[in-house]
């Protein structure tokens, strides 16, 4: 069990600048989430702490030593690869004592330590099997087995369960999460599912374009987005921006682009300061509020697609070329091509800046 | 129908390949197994035993070709073949010399280029450096020159370094034209193997090399057992280089060796044959026992599949 800790950790490769001086504080026990699209330097990361790359500038610490110059053997890491990595001549009881062969420990030691690792992956039947008999679920538990057995300070997950099917990827994840309940080992996880990231992270760190635009924990990422950025990649369907302004009518309160003109549910003080001045707001699907209605009139909008998850819903519709989603709870209403009236949930609207997209 | 059609004509092509490389070698087995010099034979009466022959003329030899004789005088020729040309060619020449010095040089270049070619092959394939590609198409290049063409340049070279005569020189020259194929085709092999496999290894503890002959070594037999052969025949059966570079009789290898059979006046075919015949087994017994690991597939499982 160790700390992490990356100062101003920069990459490039050439002219290419990967990383643009992170800073990243992991402590000790920690699960960690890297998530991120492709390219915006996560894995990079992950290897940079691993001791696969060397940074361009920056320093890495783990148990409040710099580790810059070691040798990826002598940091005391493990990684779960995204495609396994297992050695293919090697049987998967072969495969777990590697690590602990290499590093000289006891024979007796290193069989309890495997039995102990195969016990909790259950995977005791499989031991003398080699990789290629094994499918791809059972590839990843000797994966996570080989990283247990060496019971090291951190350890690292690249996209882990990126190769396997929905279902057992929802398996894995809550495996994975129990692992770490069970360990307490500090763990870093790489992702760019952000429902792994929103499930297993304690901190979540959004990233993009080789910087990290927000650290916090999931619910914080979720409710108190810092920029655009981080409010389109968490949540499934993606919030709603549009470009426009607050405005005060009538004693009501709306917001206003083009022709679109939404009431909001309620007047909010907190948002007054934001009156007439040019915002992008953002709106999460489910908090916008859909009433039915027969007549067909300007604030009105058509549902041109209905999406059933069973038991949500989620309602396309657009209005002045901008489009929405909604989500709601499942109903019996036939929505598809009926008149509706929206609203906003105004205590949950998010507020960008047109220009710099940070929050206000 | 269409098939059918396909089939017997890759029968026929098939058919007819195996003959044009069957019957040499059985043509080479004959010579050798007859009593004489007969070279000019076309029959391959080695394989009929014990068989009825005629001898209108009572001159004691087989009327057809007077090949065989019939020395317990029973009217059945003794037999159609003897080892004699083998018990000679071990016996009365310098073959078993010959044979040492070529598996002292096939053995070397077979060991040089295994060290050299999978160990620049696999830094070819994970290291970026510079001169790299440069480096890559220079030595494809070395192969686009026959070595008929390269003799002289290494004829030169050779006597301008004292090592005319001499063992280094013939391994040096065996090494270098076997080398390139070898560290391409290597490299080709590693390039197949995901990096994640040693970095895996090197996070379980192994230093670079450690990871490298621990984990990618075991899984390029494949390539690994092409690379040896492939150096192992590039000196076995080589003529024109070591004639210019050999030139003491006692450090003849094999071909040179067979060769000095064929003088201008006579030919000891028998002796040329069996020669022949023996210097092929271990090569055709190489080959029969490394052919399983001439199939790749090695690395199936490892990663996601």
């Amino acid at each position: 069990m160790s700390s992490l800790k990356l100062e101003e950790v920069s990459k490039s490769y050439g002219e290419n600048d990967i990383l643009k001086d992170i800073s990243l504080d992991v402590d000790d026990g920690e699960f960690l989430v890297l998530v991120g699209p492709s390219g915006c330097g996560k894995s990079t990361t992950l290897r940079l702490i691993a001791g696969l790359e060397e940074p361009s500038k920056g320093s890495i610490i783990i148990d409040k030593k710099i580790v810059n110059e070691k040798d990826p053997s002598d940091r005391d890491i493990a990684m779960v690869f995204q495609n396994y990595a297992l050695y293919p001549q090697m049987t998967v009881k072969e495969n777990m004592e590697f690590g602990l062969k290499i590093r000289k420990l006891e024979k007796n030691e290193i069989d309890l330590r495997v039995l102990e690792a195969a016990r909790i992956l259950k995977i005791e039947n499989l031991l003398g099997r080699k990789p290629k008999e094994l499918s791809g679920g059972q590839r990843q538990r000797v994966a996570l087995g080989r990283a247990i057995v060496r019971k090291p300070k951190v350890f690292l997950f690249d996209e882990p369960l990126s190769n396997l099917d929905a279902k057992l990827r929802q398996e894995m994840r809550v495996e994975i999460k129990k692992i770490h309940n069970l360990l307490g080992t500090t763990m870093i996880y790489v992702t760019h599912d952000q429902t792994e990231a929103m499930t297993m992270g304690d901190r979540i760190a959004v990233m993009n374009d080789g910087i990290i635009e927000q650290l916090d924990t999931p619910t914080t990422i979720y409710n108190k987005p810092q920029n655009i950025f981080t409010s389109t990649f968490v949540g499934t369907p993606q919030i709603n921006l549009v470009n426009g302004e607050l405005v005060e009518k009538n004693d009501n309160w709306y917001f206003i682009s083009n022709n679109l003109e939404i009431p909001f549910s309620e007047k909010h003080r907190q948002f007054s300061r934001f009156l007439n001045k040019k915002v992008t707001l953002g709106i999460r699907p489910e908090d916008i509020i859909i009433e039915m209605d027969s007549e067909s009139n300007n604030s009105n909008v058509k549902i041109n697609f209905v999406e059933n998850l069973g038991s949500e819903m989620n309602l396309h519709f657009s209005f002045d070329d901008i489009k929405f989603v909604a989500k709601i709870n499942n109903s019996e209403n036939n929505f598809l091509n009926h008149f509706c009236k929206i609203k906003f949930k105004i205590n949950n609207i998010h507020i960008f800046d047109l220009k710099s997209e940070e929050a206000l | 129908m269409k098939y059918k059609i396909e089939t017997i004509m890759v029968f026929i092509f098939l058919l007819i390949f195996s003959f044009l490389t069957v019957y040499p070698i059985l043509n080479i087995l004959g010579v050798s197994l007859r009593h004489d010099n007969a070279f000019n034979t076309r029959s391959l009466s080695f394989i009929k035993f014990s068989e009825k022959y005629t001898d209108e003329n009572q001159n004691g030899l087989w009327d057809l070709n007077e090949d065989f004789i019939d020395s317990n005088k029973n009217g059945v020729w003794d037999s159609g073949s003897s080892i004699n040309s083998y018990i000679t060619l071990f016996k009365n020449t310098d073959f078993l010399l010959w044979t040492r010095n070529s598996i002292f040089v096939s053995l070397i270049v077979t060991l040089t280029g295994v060290v050299f070619a999978s160990t620049s092959g696999y830094a070819l394939s994970r290291f970026k450096f510079k001169g790299r590609e440069f480096g890559m198409t220079a030595i494809l290049t070395t192969q686009m020159f026959p070595a008929t063409m390269l003799l002289l340049p290494f004829f030169i070279l050779l006597s301008y370094l004292g090592l005319i005569n001499s063992y280094i020189g013939l391994i040096i020259i065996y090494s270098s034209t076997a080398l390139p194929f070898c560290i391409w085709q290597m490299k080709g092999y590693y390039d197949t193997i995901p990096p994640s496999l040693e970095e895996s290894a090197r996070i379980d503890g192994c230093s670079r090399f450690q990871a490298f002959y621990k984990i990618i070594l075991p899984l390029s037999t494949p390539a690994l057992v092409i690379t040896a052969l492939f150096s192992f025949m590039a000196s076995w059966s080589e003529y024109v280089v070591a004639a210019i570079i050999l030139q003491d009789p006692k450090l003849y290898t094999l071909p040179l060796g067979l060769k000095s059979f064929q003088a201008s006046l006579s030919t000891e075919w028998g002796l040329y044959a069996a020669g022949a015949v023996v210097v092929s087994i271990p090569v055709i017994i190489l080959f029969i026992s490394l052919s399983k690991y001439l199939v790749s597939g090695l690395t199936m499982g490892s990663v996601k599949g």
